[in-house]
């Protein structure tokens, strides 16, 4: 009762002009500084955590990390692993490394949106559906004490619902695929979204990404070709009832493989290896 | 005026949020799929709820009538992004896979209407009590929901696999219905269903009464 009575003799006061001004400011300065505050002083951990995160993704498309795991095999953490990667960037119309853009902070996918730094695609040429393309990517490149070792790229395409973004490692001879890994994607859980499944990723180590011609040619099939058939090198198991999913994952594949997406750098990459061994022999 | 332990526990079977209110199904819906988000969730939910009555509650007699609706808003949403980057700061997996959801507790019918309804007009205590009783009244309901949908799902629960499914060499075939929002409209129906079974005071009385069949002349 004593409240009621309290309550309306301060009505009038608070329903004031000069009150209202008064508690919209007081709380707008206090939400703001303890949001403010609080974004300051967290914003090293989610940074960490962004990176760390990125990390593992390449780690698992290279095979080097289990799904769901955060230390390797050898115990090592993903930061000690990662020590093992060079991250370069890389012009992809000249295939040549550049020092334009700052690895650490540089996003390829950002890039991709801004037209001065990205190229549109021709409907013909888009076959990942991108609409455009950036300069500039990234690679991972893994070295050891005999030289390359795996180099990883950043691949992504359009499947059923949304653009699925991974990483495709290859082994050292820049043809045979080490694992492929989308670390986001909008597909179908249980359908599409069986890109996950480590029985389906399994599936893609050991398989040619170039044919004998140098193109990329990695295919999704129904029905595998006989083992010792030519096609069979290229070929991946196909999702079952996802059929714009595998399409998409095909023509990521491919199409980042091909000249508008790493092939330029991969076959200079292919030579300086050669006349590296080359070099080695003499 | 309501004892506290009313206050804490009705909403929970009672009175609950989702059950009875039907407040908060679009948060039900999205992060059921499986237990680890949900318990982030949930747990999200209880500290918003709680301390947003708490503020509003112990700002209730300066508050403006005017502009009470924004005053609430603004501490509901700062709320939400202080829960918001803490999730990202330690436990970012999962604060991806919850995505735009923890932002949009913001617009949970359940906070908002806990403000106005309850923490506007009682104590402190009282109103971070029944804050705290609505969220574990969502909570269960959640809860709930992705006990049934995780395992039948995905056959696993937290995680760890408890029906062997067919892809991982086992025998279950997982229902790829429940991985998808309409399956928890389902679940929802039936938790609601089996409450008004056990609680039959919450069966709502027809707005309508079935006139009795008459005459095909009649009709006419």
């Amino acid at each position: 009762m004593a409240e009621e009575i309290d309550n309306s003799s301060s009505s009038s006061n608070k329903d004031s002009l000069r009150n209202i001004f008064i508690i919209a400011i007081f709380l707008c300065l206090v939400c703001s500084v303890v949001v403010s505050g609080l974004a300051v002083s967290l914003k090293p951990m989610q940074q960490f955590n962004k990176e760390l995160d990125q990390k593992k993704n390449i780690l698992r498309a290279a095979g080097l990390l289990a799904a769901g795991s955060d230390v390797g095999a050898d115990g090592r953490s993903v930061e000690e692993m990662f020590t093992d990667f060079s991250v370069r960037a890389v012009n992809l119309d000249t295939g040549e490394y550049t020092d334009a853009v700052d690895v650490d902070t540089y996003d390829p996918i950002r890039a991709a949106t801004d037209s001065s730094v990205s190229m549109g695609l021709s409907d013909d040429a888009d076959i990942a559906t991108l609409g455009r393309r950036e300069n500039i990517s990234l690679v991972f490149i893994k070295t050891n004490d005999s030289g390359l070792d795996k180099v990883v790229i950043p691949v992504r395409g359009f499947g059923l619902w949304g653009t699925m973004y991974g990483y495709l490692a290859l082994e050292s001879d820049l043809s045979t695929i080490a694992g492929l890994g989308f670390y986001q994607h909008k597909e179908t859980p249980g359908l599409g979204g069986e890109v996950d499944n480590p029985k389906w990723k399994q599936g893609w180590q050991g398989v040619q990404l170039f044919n004998q011609n140098g193109r990329p040619s990695v295919d999704l099939v129904k029905l595998r070709s006989p083992v010792q058939s030519e096609a069979a090198r290229y070929e991946v198991d196909a999702l079952s009832g996802a059929t714009f999913t595998t399409r998409g994952v095909k023509n990521l594949v491919n199409f980042w493989a091909g000249d508008l997406g790493f092939g330029p750098f991969l076959e200079k990459l292919k030579a300086q290896q050669m006349q590296a061994s080359v070099g080695g022999q003499h | 005026m309501a004892s506290q332990k009313e206050v804490l526990i009705d909403p929970i079977f009672n009175n609950n949020p989702i059950a009875l209110q039907v407040l908060g199904i679009c948060s039900a819906l999205a992060v059921t799929i499986n237990m680890a988000t949900t318990l982030v969730m949930c747990l999200a939910v209880i500290f918003v709820i709680t301390m947003s009555n708490l503020s509003v509650s112990l700002l209730r007699n300066r508050i403006p009538t005017n502009i009470r609706i924004i005053v609430q808003m603004t501490i509901i949403a700062s709320l939400v992004i202080v829960v918001d980057e803490v999730l990202k700061a330690v436990a970012y997996d999962i604060s991806k896979s919850l995505s735009v959801f923890v932002g949009l507790i913001i617009t949970n019918c359940i906070v908002m209407g806990r403000a106005e309804a309850f923490a506007m007009q009682n104590g402190p205590w009282l109103s971070a009590l029944d804050g705290l009783g609505n969220a574990l009244g969502y909570s269960v309901v959640l809860i709930g929901v992705a006990l049934v949908r995780e395992p039948l799902g995905s056959g696993t629960l937290m995680g760890y696999e408890i029906l062997p499914t067919v892809a991982n060499g086992g025998w279950y075939l997982p229902n790829g219905l429940l991985l998808l929002a309409p399956s928890a409209f389902f679940i929802i129906g039936f938790f609601i269903w089996a409450i008004r079974a056990w609680k039959t005071d919450q069966v709502e009385e027809a707005e309508y009464e079935i006139a009795p069949n008459v005459q095909y002349k009649e009709a006419m």
